[in-house]
């Protein structure tokens, strides 16, 4: 029999829920509904009333190409970062698994980049990629003219998918570590002993017993590649050069308070959580069936 | 069908050995029963005869080939293990197929030899379902039908019934039993219940620490127990051990407080022995009878065919297991009749089953 506390009357119920709902109205509801409020008016950039102007807002950007733009990036941007975080992180979980030498050392290493703020790393990455000095030089140097995200709209994009995937590898590795080791070592034994060899094993056993952990990261790292991003494109790129990395997130943050367009930041921000949303339905939709709950 | 060699082999994790240098004859088609305590090692040599651990020194050789080097699958065992081991996402069919599906069995023949399988097992009407919607005994048989498809040369199983519920496990046993019978493949056991490796085998090996104690068919190692160890692991209730020392007429037992009179055991007066005793062996005499030991009940367990009857010997736990219809009160006196024919002798230092006597000596009349 599950225990259960249960109030003679609904208020008191009500009473021990309120400082939660208090928090998410404050902090979610409320805000949201601000923004949904300023994507529908005209704000005056130095305060002090507004128009109402219906989906005008939303007409004028969706007409952009340079939102367009933007959305293309963030795609972009969303699919190659979590492709890469993901699988890097679990080819690493799998060998670390496997219990070869030294695999305590990165159990623990591997999960500190995650611990560090976006900018920070952003500015590390900004010196280990820059084209004049460090390792990226040296490769200018065999091929001038090869690495230059100040320039070249696709280095600029490998540079902030570098520093995303980086952080994320370390997330993504703590969860497969636990997801692998979660898998009774007798399951892999009986796979041996049915003739399977590593590779084998890995695909027919621990890659179907592992899905309810990939799905879960990959609504996660999506989602936060849409939102985390900003603090390494504000650093590495400002989302230069010519817009090539001016993800959803940073127009956002550069329409609205450096552009004072309140109004079109507003709409792109209801836009922006209305894509999150949409990718998430559809990932639990239709990547959820192939997973294996046990 | 295959003979299973075992020379030596020893295994030793970073800083303890755990596998002293077990040498093991297996015959083709025999059923052995591996029986120890838990941490014995028994488990740990079923799984280097699999290959699942690494052999740290000496030589398995499963039908004359040295299998030290091979890989589990390149060795034609095929195992049960424990907790079944089944793979929880792919169907009944798909886990006891599964070994022909990596050998690439085109489908057609993979299908046939499931079904045939699943008939054995009758686990026909089963085959679509994943292993949670299973219960514990139609695991244990998935378990089995996955070992039995390929046809090995060798099964082994490591405490398969162990995670079964009483009845179940008796009815497993049997079944394996049928199965041996039928494919004739050389099988190794590996358990901690004494019964079930009694009814099982057809030789029986006692580990413990590491070490064999006695290899033999069931009855020998019940009549004749190798060491103090082997007799008081196998049979239920534990054989009695007595301390005691050798007189010229008798043993001194329990620090001198009991004597029995014994006819000579032919062993040197003074010789301290752990006298043992099978609660079976025991008879209940009226107190004060010639030569009978007076004890005081502890406890009665009655299990209807016959009652165990716990004793006080002076502070020494002991048992007698009767079928008489006596029903001694708790707390009452009785007599402890032993015949020295039942008697086993163990050195009380190494342990190691002394019998120099009986038999060959004649008992002097007194």
């Amino acid at each position: 029999m599950e225990k259960r506390v249960t109030f003679s009357r609904w208020t008191v119920g009500i009473l021990f829920a309120v400082p939660q709902l208090l928090l998410i109205f404050t902090f979610f509801y409320w805000p949201a509904g601000q923004a949904v409020y300023w994507s529908l008016t005209l704000q005056q950039p130095w305060g002090g009333g507004n128009i109402w102007v219906g989906l005008d807002n939303f007409r004028s950007i969706l007409s952009s190409a340079d939102y367009w733009n933007s959305i293309t990036a963030s795609l972009v941007f969303a699919a190659i970062s979590t492709g890469l975080a993901m699988f890097i992180a679990l080819v690493l979980a799998a060998l670390t698994d496997r219990q070869l030498a030294g695999s305590r050392f990165y159990r623990v290493v591997l999960i500190w980049p995650y611990g560090i703020a976006a900018p920070a790393l952003a500015l590390a990455f900004r010196f280990i990629l820059a084209p004049e000095a460090g390792f990226m030089a040296v490769v200018n140097r065999m091929w001038p003219g090869f690495w230059d995200p100040g320039l070249d709209g696709a280095d600029a994009m490998a540079s902030i998918i570098a520093a995303f995937s980086w952080k994320y590898v370390g997330y993504n590795f703590i969860f497969f570590l636990a997801a692998f080791q979660a898998i009774p070592r007798s399951l892999i034994e009986a796979a041996a002993m049915d003739g399977s060899g590593v590779i084998r094993r890995f695909w027919d056993i621990q890659f179907p017993l592992i899905t309810p952990t990939i799905f879960f990261l990959l609504v996660i790292n999506i989602t936060e590649s849409f939102q985390d991003s900003f603090g390494i494109v504000d650093i590495m790129t400002s989302g230069g050069p010519a817009n090539a990395t001016n993800l959803m997130v940073y127009k956002i943050y550069s329409d609205g308070f450096k552009g004072l367009d309140y109004s079109g930041a507003a709409a792109q921000s209801i836009i922006l959580m209305l894509l999150i949303v949409v990718l998430t339905i559809f990932q639990f939709r239709f990547i959820e069936r192939r997973v294996h709950y046990r | 069908m295959a003979s299973i060699t075992i020379r030596d082999v020893t295994k030793s994790y970073a800083k303890s050995q755990v596998v002293h240098g077990v040498d093991l004859d297996i015959a083709s088609g025999d059923f052995v029963v591996i029986l120890g305590p838990s941490g014995c090692g028994k488990s740990t040599l079923l799984r280097m005869i699999a290959g699942l651990e690494e052999i740290s020194g000496g030589e398995i050789a499963i039908d004359g080939t040295v299998v030290n080097r091979l890989e589990p699958r390149e060795r034609g065992c095929a195992m049960v293990f424990q907790n079944y081991a089944l793979y929880p996402h792919m169907s009944v069919a798909q886990n006891i197929g599964y070994s022909l599906k990596v050998a690439g069995v085109p489908a057609a023949e993979r299908t046939q030899r499931i079904q045939a399988v699943a008939r054995i097992l009758e686990l026909e009407p089963m085959l679509d379902r994943k292993p949670a919607a299973l219960s514990g005994g139609q695991r244990q048989r998935v378990a089995m039908g996955r070992a039995m498809i390929r046809e090995p040369k060798v099964f082994l199983f490591d405490e398969p019934l162990s995670n079964l519920d009483a009845k179940l496990r008796v009815q497993m046993r049997s079944e394996i039993r049928k199965l041996h019978r039928r494919l004739n493949a050389t099988s190794v056991f590996v358990t901690h219940d004494q019964v079930e490796a009694m009814t099982l085998a057809d030789r029986l090996v006692v580990m413990n620490g590491g070490r064999v104690e006695q290899v033999g068919t069931p009855g020998e190692i019940y009549k004749r127990p190798a060491s103090r160890f082997v007799a008081t692991f196998v049979g239920a209730p534990a054989m009695n051990i007595l301390e005691g020392v050798v007189e010229l007429d008798g043993l001194s037992l329990l620090g001198g407080s009991r004597r029995l009179p014994v006819p000579r055991v032919g062993l040197p007066v003074g010789a301290k022995v752990a006298m043992g005793i099978r609660p079976e062996a025991v008879r209940l005499v009226a107190p004060g009878s010639q030569g009978a030991l007076n004890a005081t009940v502890d406890l009665v367990e009655e299990l209807g065919a016959g009652r165990v009857i716990y004793v006080d010997l002076d502070g020494a736990a002991f048992s007698v297991v009767t079928s008489e219809t006596v029903h001694p009160a708790a707390g009452a006196t009785v007599g402890l009749k032993i015949s020295p024919d039942d008697m086993h002798f163990f050195s009380s230092e190494t342990g190691a089953r002394l019998d120099v006597f009986k038999a060959s000596m004649p008992v002097p009349a007194h």
